[in-house]
């Protein structure tokens, strides 16, 4: 099947749970090989957006397709989703886990998965149970990002981790999605990934208030997506 | 080490005006092949899409070009490279003197400090 530069699109995408709209007529394109950020404050619809990419949650009207796909088996083989939770059972092994999404994925890369585990200084051998939340997260992040999916949605990857550590994932992130793949990360923390992002995506209450590049912004109101952002959103 | 970078200025700016400092600085030769733009950008810290961006930029302006085959390069244009170079040092007195207008200097004052600054430095180079 020929690639279309088109990875993501959203046509009229609303949740809605009772009277609330989490999410309101999401008109959405993203291009493949891009490093998307998804930023609002709490309650704006990010999660929302990201389950119904996931096919987790069903739209209450709206399309959404990814690589032409709607939701479901074909799109569960090339997106790989990093939820906001735990959801790994705590009793596995780190090396259990890794043969766990190896025999689940036919795209998931052991050799990189161990590689990663390594440079952050993480044992095979521990249980979940026994980690920190940071590295927790950093375990779930390595085992996304070991996949060679199309797509990445990952849903507040680095607020719990440490900021040297950041700078690893992000870079992580950035180097291991290939030039066809793109990145759709969810975080209140602009400023440290700002500089690695292409665009962003501002959501306010359901509602999709900017989609620009970064550098545009910058050109534009002459200061940081960051700033933008707290004035944007400012209490 | 990631490179500064300003949060009110485009990044594809700032990484452009880095890398022209290291053109005319000699630290990236005339002649010279640039690194791999995943490579400069992981040095930077940056996504490859924007190193990508300032790069084209470079060659726009003529300092850099691509061979078809074998990569992307430095010019070998010095006479480009020196005018380049003269117009950084003209911006960067240009802002100097603004910065010390606004303290209150006359031109003839600070000519007087950086004399003295000279003189002084001098010294102390002699001293060692």
């Amino acid at each position: 099947m020929e690639q279309k530069n088109e990875l993501v699109v959203c046509q009229g995408l609303t949740k809605t749970y009772g009277s609330i709209h989490a999410l309101d007529n999401l008109n959405l394109t993203l291009e493949r090989g891009r490093f998307i950020g998804l930023l609002g404050p709490n309650g704006s619809g990010k999660t929302t957006a990201i389950k119904l990419l996931c096919g987790l949650i069903q739209p209450t009207s709206g399309t959404v397709t990814i690589d032409g796909a709607q939701p479901g088996v074909h799109t569960h083989s090339v997106v790989s989703y990093l939820p906001d939770r735990d959801y790994l059972n705590d009793w596995m092994r780190v090396c259990d886990l890794i043969a766990f999404f190896a025999d689940f994925y036919a795209d998931f890369d052991t050799v990189k998965a161990n590689d990663m585990l390594k440079t952050l200084d993480i044992s095979p051998l521990s249980r979940l149970k026994t980690l920190s939340k940071g590295t927790k997260e950093k375990v779930q992040l390595i085992l996304t990002m070991s996949r060679k999916a199309q797509l990445f949605l990952l849903d507040e990857p680095i607020g719990g981790v440490d900021p040297a550590a950041r700078d690893y994932i992000l870079n992580t992130i950035l180097y291991n999605y290939s030039e066809d793949a793109s990145v759709l990360l969810s975080t209140h923390l602009i400023a440290d990934i700002e500089r690695v992002l292409d665009e962003v995506i501002f959501l306010k209450n359901g509602v999709m208030t900017l989609h620009e590049s970064v550098d545009t912004i910058r050109e534009e109101h002459g200061k940081s997506v960051d700033m933008l952002f707290r004035e944007v959103f400012a209490c | 080490m990631q490179w500064q970078l300003r949060g009110d200025r485009p990044i594809y700016q700032q990484l452009m005006e880095r890398l022209t400092e290291q053109i005319v600085s000699g630290q990236l030769g005339a002649g010279e092949k640039v690194p791999p733009v995943r490579e400069l950008a992981a040095e930077a810290g940056v996504n490859p899409n924007t190193m990508q961006r300032a790069l084209a930029d470079l060659e726009r302006e003529g300092l850099m070009y691509t061979n078809r085959t074998s990569g992307r390069y430095v010019t070998e244009d010095k006479m480009l490279i020196q005018k380049v170079r003269e117009q950084i040092a003209s911006d960067r007195i240009a802002e100097f003197m603004a910065g010390m207008n606004q303290l209150g200097f006359t031109e003839q004052e600070i000519v007087d400090l950086l004399e003295k600054r000279r003189g002084e430095e001098s010294k102390h180079g002699a001293e060692k």
